[in-house]
């Protein structure tokens, strides 16, 4: 019998998010036969571990903290082998601008992009460049904070004068902001994870807003508002094409265990292109990945318990 | 910690094998990124004026104490037991002395329900009154706490526009009008008038007198939510629209929750007969009754003669510095295009910020350092409300008060700036600095709302 801390919870904004994963993930390792430590990641992480001496962390966090590599830094400090990625993977996906630079040099189609930090506006007058960027990027501007899992502050500026609005809006969640190109079309994601055979994608999942909302592009990011299909309803090719793109990006940022690669589909044939890479998808009931699992015949508990077992892996592969 | 005697949560199947047995009401959902934000508010570190909680640390332990033990000798048995769904008589009592204090002396025992809090009131007006698609009118920004039982029952809420005076009656009649020429009934007009949640402001009389009068002509039913009357700072009380009504078309809302103690759960509805009945059915079906125990408590209490309108003046006294706290440290540390309600009762403040503030996006950067208020858009159910927040100075020490307002002021201030960057407009920048002087009372009692228009023409220009 293995003894899993399951790390949920924490400070982040994802926090509810992260305790019904969490659950969940405690649920099957029961089912599964494994002593379960549930542990709210808190002030008190690096005691609660010292003292719970696990075999292993489930990492079930998300945002920051837990997505961005802090809390996969203490747990190698503590020789506590855990799921997912490790440090690095998890500051390239977390990064959105390190990841979009990322994908672009390595010639992977992602939107168009600018990226700023605070000081660029308040010390070097990047405001004057906006006028550039817009005609750049032409409207309506996706701008987001650089480090923010969930769909908080991202917002859609349809004209220059909400540029700035947009703009202080997502610096309410980062120091570091993008102003990316709008691809309207289809909203896809692909989940990637460590099977037997290596890195699998697993089929395509797409959230199709409801009609109301179709074109309210912030209702598309509310939970409640899209409805998901698995696999997507796409051309053999397309869905071949995502989900080689999906295992390309996560090879490219070194995830590990498992991932999901968000893209969109552009309408009138402009193509692929992706969004950002999550290195701790969202493992809730109504979840993409679990969703994504389930139609490649890959049920939760088979799902946490190879996870599991790649961590372990790992950790033997080092010592 | 293990955790194996645990019954397993739903899977995903489950979920799905559920939904199809799911009431279509049940879908009725609101954003959740607000509600995940907002159970951040919840840790220990964070000052959160975000709650709408009375004091309950004002009341003496050795008074419920010996509350409790007087309901264990007097009346145990009959504590302990059910009790009639309209409410025990020995707590009408009480409830007919609070209305005589609320300047509705005469209250017959027979026109009253006791309900398990006020918002039971609410709960069962709708009840009574609403099918699916039927309007509620009700005052915009509107009592965060109404919007989810009013979506419940599938009521279509419409909302009107407040002022300094309270609720727009003006713009009550031209909404009535189109909804008659739309061919849509509104069953009744939901209202706080008195120190209204979140605004904070109260109703002018002449609007009272008003708005009793388009009901009566209309034959329209009103619910008059009145939980903070009592809880006045300065100035003369205002006649309640139930005692400018005399009870024909006002359904009227008392609670013990501000005045006593939340914890007890109890409130009251007065009504005409004919919906008293019918929400007296309603009662039945949900709880048969609300608790004996806290009844006897509550009657306990009042036995004593003017103790229960001592602990009232203490509450005020209390609640009065805390607003007073409030109001200075909004004029100390907000900028200077930040306006605010003050009001002369209640619980709540209503600030509004610049439009190019989004109060929900605010509030995550407000967590970081330690701060929670309530996002305007709570108040609203069509999306507005976006720039404005409300503050909560009852439930919250002085200390934490100047302390919470300095951080929001922080972080306002620090928007303000970044926005007078990126516009270029250096005024704008300069007019981060907190506000000099206390704005002018006349103009901080405005109550400034977002306007919807332009919002809306934003929204359509893509």
């Amino acid at each position: 019998m293995t003894r899993v801390a399951v790390l949920k919870g924490g400070r982040s904004l994802e926090r509810e998010v992260s305790l019904r994963s969490g659950a969940r993930v405690e649920d099957a390792l029961e089912r599964l036969g494994h002593e379960v430590v549930a542990v709210d990641v808190g002030g008190d992480l690096v005691e609660r571990l010292r003292a719970e001496r696990p075999d292993v962390a489930f990492v079930a966090l998300h945002g920051r903290d837990g997505e961005d590599g802090t809390v996969q830094e203490l747990l190698e400090l503590l020789d506590v082998p855990y799921t997912g990625s490790g440090v690095s993977a998890c500051i390239r996906c977390m990064d959105k601008v390190l990841a979009k630079h990322l994908m672009r040099d390595r010639g992977i189609p992602t939107p168009d992009f600018y990226a700023f930090n605070e000081t660029a506006f308040k010390e070097l007058g990047a405001a004057g460049a906006l006028p550039e960027i817009e005609e750049r990027l032409d409207f309506p501007i996706v701008v987001k904070p650089a480090a923010q899992g969930s769909a908080l502050g991202i917002k859609f500026a349809r004209t220059p004068a909400d540029v700035p609005t947009a703009l202080v809006a997502a610096f309410s969640y980062d120091r570091k902001v993008l102003l990316e190109r709008h691809v309207r079309g289809r909203d896809l994601a692909v989940s990637v994870v460590d099977l037997e055979e290596g890195p699998v994608a697993l089929p395509v999942v797409e959230a199709v807003p409801r009609e109301e909302d179709f074109y309210d592009f912030e209702a598309r990011y509310e939970i409640g508002r899209s409805e998901f299909v698995c696999p997507a309803r796409l051309e053999d090719d397309v869905a071949a094409e995502a989900q080689r793109l999906a295992r390309e990006v996560y090879e490219l940022f070194g995830c590990h265990g498992f991932a999901r690669v968000d893209l969109m589909l552009e309408e009138g044939g402009g193509g692929l292109f992706v969004l950002e890479a999550n290195a701790i998808p969202g493992l809730t009931e109504t979840s993409l990945l679990p969703q994504a699992a389930d139609a490649h015949g890959l049920g939760f508990d088979a799902l946490v318990g190879r996870l599991v077992a790649l961590a372990l892996a790992r950790a033997g592969a080092r010592a | 910690m293990t955790i194996d005697d645990r019954r397993p949560r739903s899977t995903s199947r489950d979920l799905e094998r559920y939904a199809s047995l799911f009431a279509e009401r049940t879908k009725v959902m609101k954003s959740s990124a607000m509600r995940d934000l907002m159970a951040l508010t919840e840790r220990d570190e964070v000052i959160s004026l975000a709650g709408g909680l009375p004091d309950t640390s004002t009341f003496p332990p050795d008074s419920y104490a010996q509350l409790m033990q007087q309901v264990a000798a007097e009346s145990c048995a009959r504590a302990l037991q059910y009790g009639p769904t309209e409410g025990l008589e020995s707590l009408k009592r009480c409830i007919v002395e609070v209305m005589a204090a609320e300047r509705m002396p005469g209250i017959d025992g027979d026109d009253v329900l006791v309900t398990t809090g006020g918002q039971q009131v609410i709960d069962l007006v709708c009840k009574t009154l609403i099918d699916p698609g039927d309007v509620v009118v009700a005052e915009a920004p509107t009592y965060p706490g109404a919007v989810p039982t009013f979506c419940a029952y599938q009521a279509d809420v419409v909302q009107v526009a407040m002022d300094r005076d309270g609720m727009r009656v003006d713009e009550l009649e031209e909404t009535l009008d189109r909804l008659e020429r739309e061919g849509r009934r509104p069953k009744f007009i939901y209202t706080v008038p008195t120190f209204q949640n979140p605004a904070g402001v109260t109703m002018s009389l002449p609007r009272r007198e008003r708005l009793v009068r388009i009901a009566a002509a209309r034959e329209l039913l009103v619910l008059e939510d009145n939980p903070y009357g009592l809880l006045r700072y300065e100035g003369d009380p205002v006649p309640t629209l139930r005692a400018l009504d005399g009870g024909e078309f006002v359904i009227y809302l008392g609670t013990f929750s501000k005045i006593l103690s939340p914890g007890i759960r109890l409130g009251w509805a007065v009504a005409p007969r004919p919906v008293l009945a019918k929400m007296n059915l309603g009662k039945q079906s949900a709880d048969l009754c609300s608790s004996p125990m806290t009844q006897h408590f509550v009657a306990a209490y009042f036995e004593a003669d003017g103790r229960w309108e001592d602990y009232l003046r203490s509450l005020r006294e209390i609640y009065r510095r805390r607003r007073d706290t409030m109001l200075d440290a909004l004029a100390e540390h907000l900028p200077a295009q930040a306006e605010w309600t003050r009001p002369a009762g209640g619980l709540f403040v209503w600030a509004t910020l610049p439009d190019y503030i989004d109060t929900t996006d605010l509030l995550a950067r407000a967590l970081q350092e330690n701060v929670a208020f309530v996002p305007g858009r709570a108040a609203f159910l069509d999306g507005r409300g976006g720039s404005s927040l409300r503050l909560n100075f009852s439930g919250v020490c002085e200390d934490d008060i100047r302390e919470g307002v300095r951080r929001i002021g922080k972080v306002v201030r620090e928007q303000v700036g970044l926005y007078g960057t990126l516009t270029g407009a250096a005024g704008e920048a300069a007019a981060g600095e907190p506000a000099p002087a206390p704005p002018d009372e006349g103009l901080a009692d405005v109550l400034r709302l977002p306007d919807a228009a332009r919002r809306g023409a934003r929204r359509r220009a893509e």
